[in-house]
């Protein structure tokens, strides 16, 4: 007797994770040849980025040698090559900011990002669904209305301009929770009960940029599926509201938006960059801007790569619960 | 896709018909007035925005200063008007730009066909992994400061869809009976494509470009707040919220309050139009509108 867990289609499932991993190669070449030639393009100067205040008092014949060291001088397709060859080995360079090696700052800070990540993620699923459902029990009633007016607002509203006025509401108004960091600016020791308390607010913010889409998503399915057939009999049968609802409705509603999940990576990045940065989470997407600000391109075009695989990552986790939940779909793409 | 969805969504929802005339009327009204109040305030008015005023600072909302005072004592309602209009006219031209680009490439793919469409949506594809905020983010890092690598990065990284939506719409037109009659006709490559290709993506190239508007003004307020945007000194959205942030920790909400405001209004309601228009262009496709 095969257990469910065999019986899935492993081989077709693998053989898809293959393909998807060889086009993976391609793009990722193209978009770290890419992020070299738009610094190449740009008046950025990686010798005097990387002199810092340095480099205005430094003779001409230092910053000639430092541009030699750094292999500046080479041509762009060499700098590439070099860069990837060394990526490839594991040496990302050194942040020229925070002067650390690239690997160990994504090292430190990938956790924390993936920790908020998830938790808004959780979040925006359980009250995007609740909501979905019931806007869709009846379409055009004045729940579904307030509700999809609701998901467009907050889909137009800038998730940092959210996250200063949950600030001011939580933080400094109520002063109920903390207004942003990781840990108490007193408090030498990282405790769960402190991170659980910091973690509120940003996730919640996240988690309202990811809403509306969520809630919309499942109205739209959920609604479809109430006048479908199954659920059409499930009321014949005179099951009661609530099962035909949940046990059927939301079933067959829901799966076409769980498998949509995986390609929501790039709008989970973007919310990312601005909620971190509202509230000083000590994440990846945080390192990115102050990355960006203090043009540290070593850390900067790492981390552009890195956010690359993420999202064809999800868009290959995507296709794969998709072939999953619909067996006609199959995985062939 | 994940950009086409953002549009889509802002669309319709299910509703009768005087609650459907009702929205797109205040949506028209909206509009009428953020470009009366761009066009028309700022040379009327003749007030100096950046006027400095420290004996009324950080002054909530009253009767004189409807949106209140920042923390230098600058009219916030005039900030708000001046602000809209620096990041419209970024968001324009990003999206008049990035439709430019979009349709274009997308034309050129599906009217030349072979390799060379195969190889110009394989690119689509790999620009669209990144996400667009991280690519403008390294972008404007690269090129700062100013208001022109602020357009140009949202400009690159919003012609994806616009590419994607005309390629397909050609591909459509291409097999027409008319283009065949043209072709057969004698028709040179870049007459049918001019002539015939072209004016029929029109409406859809217009619709995105419009659409686009909205998501270029969130795109530049998220830069500018990010601090890699527009100079401080220069008053657009983005960069309201973020000098407010000073005075919002000590505990004063409306000089973050409006500037938000003027974007969420505004952008629901460029989206309630453009809804209207795209049921118009494409009546068949309303169902999948809903989304």
């Amino acid at each position: 007797m095969k257990t469910a867990f065999q019986k899935l289609p492993w081989g077709p499932m693998a053989r898809m994770t293959g393909r998807r991993a060889l086009f993976a190669v391609p793009v990722l070449l193209a978009v770290t040849f890419g992020v070299f030639a738009i610094a190449a393009a740009s008046p950025f100067d990686p010798v005097k980025a990387y002199a810092g205040t340095a480099g205005l008092t430094a003779s001409q014949e230092n910053l000639d040698q430092l541009r030699v060291n750094l292999g500046v001088d080479q041509p762009l397709a060499q700098r590439w090559w070099d860069w990837l060859t060394s990526a490839v080995r594991g040496d990302l360079g050194d942040s020229s900011t925070l002067r650390q090696p690239v690997a160990d700052v994504i090292g430190e800070r990938i956790g924390w990002s993936v920790l908020l990540a998830a938790t808004a993620f959780l979040l925006a699923i359980l009250v995007g669904t609740t909501l979905g459902v019931l806007a869709a029990r009846r379409p055009g009633g004045w729940l579904d209305r307030a509700v999809t007016s609701l998901a467009y607002t907050l889909e137009a509203a800038p998730p940092f301009w959210i996250g200063l006025l949950a600030v001011w509401l939580f933080a400094l108004k109520l002063g109920v929770l903390p207004s942003g960091g990781l840990t108490d600016t007193a408090s030498s020791t990282v405790t769960a009960g402190q991170i659980a308390s910091h973690l509120v607010l940003p996730a919640a913010v996240l988690a309202i940029s990811q809403l509306p889409w969520f809630v919309l998503y499942v109205r739209q399915g959920v609604g479809d599926a109430l006048g479908d057939d199954p659920v059409r009999g499930a009321r014949a049968r005179g099951l009661a509201e609530r099962t035909v609802l949940l046990g059927h409705a939301l079933r067959s509603g829901m799966l076409p938006v769980l498998t949509l999940i995986g390609s929501r990576v790039p709008e989970l990045i973007t919310g990312a960059l601005l909620v971190e940065t509202v509230f000083s989470w000590p994440g990846i997407a945080a390192a990115t801007v102050s990355a960006a600000t203090a043009v540290d391109f070593p850390l900067l075009a790492a981390l552009t790569v890195l956010a690359t695989a993420a999202v064809l990552l999800g868009n290959l986790l995507a296709d794969l619960l998709y072939g999953l939940a619909d067996p006609r779909v199959g995985f062939d793409g | 896709m994940a950009d086409t969805t953002w549009r889509a969504s802002l669309g319709g929802a299910a509703e009768n018909r005087s609650t459907r005339a009702w929205r797109v009327g205040s949506s028209a009204v909206i509009v009428a007035a953020v470009v009366l109040a761009v066009l028309v305030v700022p040379p009327l008015v003749n007030l100096d925005e950046q006027a400095v005023n420290l004996a009324a600072k950080l002054r909530p909302p009253s009767r004189e200063h409807p949106f209140g005072t920042d923390d230098v004592g600058r009219d916030l309602l005039l900030r708000c008007v001046y602000g809209l209009r620096v990041s419209l006219l970024v968001g324009v031209v990003a999206a008049v730009v990035a439709t430019v680009i979009g349709t274009a490439v997308g034309a050129l793919a599906a009217a030349t066909g072979g390799w060379v469409d195969r190889v110009v949506m394989r690119l689509v594809d790999v620009f669209s992994s990144v996400p667009h905020l991280l690519l403008g983010i390294f972008i404007v890092a690269m090129f700062r400061p100013g208001v022109w690598p602020v357009v140009i990065s949202v400009a690159l990284t919003h012609w994806l869809s616009t590419a994607r939506i005309v390629r397909a719409e050609v591909l459509s037109l291409r097999s027409r009976p008319y283009v065949d009659a043209a072709i057969s006709g004698g028709a040179s490559r870049t007459r049918v494509i001019v002539r015939h290709l072209l004016p029929g993506v029109l409406p859809q190239a217009g619709l995105a470009a419009v659409l686009m508007v909205p998501h270029a003004i969130w795109h530049e307020s998220a830069l500018s707040f990010l601090g890699l945007g527009l100079p401080t000194h220069q008053a657009s959205l983005g960069t309201l919220v973020q000098s407010a942030r000073g005075s919002l920790l000590a505990g004063d909400w409306w000089p973050t309050l409006f500037p938000g405001l003027f974007i969420i209004v505004p952008t629901l309601a460029i989206a309630g139009l453009a809804g209207a228009w795209r049921e118009r262009i494409n009546p068949r496709r309303r169902s999948e509108l809903m989304l």
